[in-house]
Parts: C-alpha cells; structure tokens; sequence
C-alpha cells in the first residue's frame, strides 16, 4: 500500500500539471509544471518527503527509458531532415557545447567569487 | 506476425529496455563514453524496426505505455531539487546568472549559425527553442511559425549530445563543481542531459533540473524576441 500510495501522489500532481497545461495558454508542458508544484508541495511541506521518496527515486532512474519511444521517432522524421541535414546538425552539436560551456563556466566564475563571503550573500 | 506486433502491448516496452540493458552491459564492458545506452536503444531498436519492417506506429501502440511514464518521472526530478535547496538558495545569484547566460548563448549562437549556414526564417524559429525540453520547444516553435515536428529532431539530437558528451565535455572545458555540471548539462541539453548528470551526481541532477524548469521559461520570452531578429 506503501507505494501505491506514494504513486498515487505522483500521479496526482501530474495531473494537477495537465490541467494547469491546459488551463495556461503558455508552451510550457505540464511536466514542466508538475515539478514545479511538486517541489512547493514538498517545499510548504504539503507532501512529506516520506511520502514519495521511494517511488521518486524508483521513476528518477526510469526516466532515460522513457525518452526511447520518441528517440525512435526519428526514423519517421528522416525525410524533412535529410535536405538540411548537415548544417542543421552542425548547429545543433556547435550550441550544445557552447551552451553547456557558458552556463558551466558563469556558474564556476561566480560560485568561486562567491565563496569567499557566500554567508552574508544568504 | 504483422498481426501480433500490431496487437502486442509489451513488445515496444520490451524491445526498448532490452535494447537499453544490451547498451549499459555494452557501456560496463568496454567502458567507451560514445558508447551511450539511451544512443544504443534509439539506434538498435530504429534497426530492428526497419529490419522486421515494423512501422513505427506499430512499434508506439506498445512503446506509448512507456512513454506514459514521462511525465511522471519528469515530476520526480522535484526530488533531489528539493533536497538540495538549500545548496540553491545559498549559491542562487551564480545558478540563475549561469542559466541565463547559457540560454542567450544558445539564442545568439543559433541565430549567428542560421545566417552563416544560410538557413531561413522558418528554420531559424524551427531550431531556435531547440535547447529546452521537448513540450516547450514544440510549443514555442509553433507559436513562432517553424516546423514542429523538425524541432523535436533537434531538441532530441541536442539531448542525446549532451546525455552522451556530458561527462567528457565537463571535463575538457575544466568545469569540476558539481553545481555548475548541472547547470551547464541542464540548460545544454534539458532533461535528456539531466539523466545522464543524475548518474554523475545527486548535486549535478537536481541543478540540471532546476535548469530544465527555469531554460525552459527563459525561452519562452528570449525567443519570442530573438525571432524578429532574422
């Protein structure tokens, strides 16, 4: 019963994520707002961290499955892509590196400046 | 045999995390980082799908049951972001200046990249949400008028170079705190990256969360912006 209730709360708060989704006529995906309310219910303590811990990690470790179905996709996509396919992937490596070489970089820069008085930063 | 691959509801499930468990035995074996089990799945199971000549409509009647879990799974990720907030609040300035220069890198990179490539207008807005995940990026690219179906190619592609690069670009570029080889792998390459930084570490995984929720609505507004620009 422990998981099932556990699941339970998870699917429940998924679903409050649907429905804002639907609800918000912004293109942000109810996922998106699922972690966020999961993370102010168990932020303003509505949800204990008991009460989905186990299942939380058990679905965490799930999640790069559950990106295959769409990977497979594809092989459907294959014939719009094949035209552009080169500068298309040139830009697409080129900005991932770039992106995760500025954000990584900023962030070390300044949590090293920071270090130093980080407690009156708070 | 059409027939039962039609009707199968486990066949999709069943091809996808045999062939992810084929790729992380294949990963502890040889131990080759190009060797990725999410790359490894997508690759084998679009293989054995053209070998059989399954389409893929048949292959997602079973796969949907495991693409259901998607979004709660993506919920979870609240989990180690909420028990690691205290870690955020107290580096919140880096993290959210991190994210924000790492999501206008991404706009002005692929705006310079689209006129240097000489790709058009409608490519340039199909690519421009490409570093968020999937359901924003879709959203987003419609809204600007690109081809939807082309970005969720890109955002895949961006989140399985990150999923599978992460650990070595980290690496070359000397980004050694945890904190910010999540911020980097989340607003890179969103949820796809993530996972992959949630094996790296418990720190790496909630940040790269953190930036997934908060790339993503970056983008919504930046480019918004950014596509009057070309």
């Amino acid at each position: 019963m422990k998981y099932v209730r556990q699941f339970l709360i998870i699917l429940l708060i998924s679903l409050l994520g649907e429905l804002l989704h639907h609800w918000i006529p912004l293109p942000v995906p109810a996922s998106v707002y699922g972690i966020v309310l999961m993370f102010l219910a168990l932020e303003w303590k509505i949800v204990p961290l008991p009460a989905v811990r186990e299942v939380s990690r058990f679905l965490v470790a799930l999640l790069q499955l559950t990106f295959i179905p769409a990977g497979v996709g594809l092989m459907t996509k294959w014939e719009i892509l094949r035209p552009v396919a080169v500068p298309v992937l040139a830009v697409l490596f080129i900005v991932t590196f770039l992106v995760l070489f500025v954000a990584g970089r900023v962030t070390q820069a300044l949590l090293r400046r920071g270090a130093g008085k980080e407690a009156e930063d708070g | 045999m059409a027939e039962f691959f039609r009707e199968s509801a486990c066949l999709g499930a069943f091809l996808s995390l045999g062939t992810f468990f084929l790729g992380e035995w294949m990963r502890k074996k040889w131990k080759l980082p190009f060797l990725n089990p999410l790359l490894i799945a997508i690759v084998l199971t679009i293989a054995v799908l053209s070998l059989l000549k399954i389409p893929y409509d048949t292959y997602m009647e079973s796969a949907k049951y495991l693409q259901f879990f998607l979004t709660p799974c993506t919920v979870c990720l609240a989990v180690p972001l909420y028990e690691k907030f205290s870690l955020l609040k107290k580096n919140a300035l880096a993290i959210g200046l991190g994210i924000l220069a790492g999501t206008l890198a991404s706009l002005v990179s692929i705006l310079l990249l689209c006129l240097l490539f000489r790709l058009d207008h409608t490519m340039y807005v199909t690519l421009l949400p490409k570093s968020v995940t999937t359901a924003i990026a879709m959203g987003v690219s419609e809204e600007l008028g690109g081809y939807p179906s082309l970005t969720v190619v890109g955002v895949l592609v961006t989140g399985i170079t990150g999923n599978v690069f992460a650990a070595g670009a980290c690496r070359l570029f000397r980004i050694t705190d945890p904190i910010a080889r999540g911020v980097g792998i989340g607003t890179a390459a969103h949820a796809i990256g993530t996972a992959r930084a949630m094996e790296m570490g418990e720190t790496e995984g909630a940040m790269g969360s953190l930036s997934i929720v908060v790339a993503g609505l970056l983008t919504v507004v930046g480019a918004a912006l950014f596509a009057g620009l070309y």
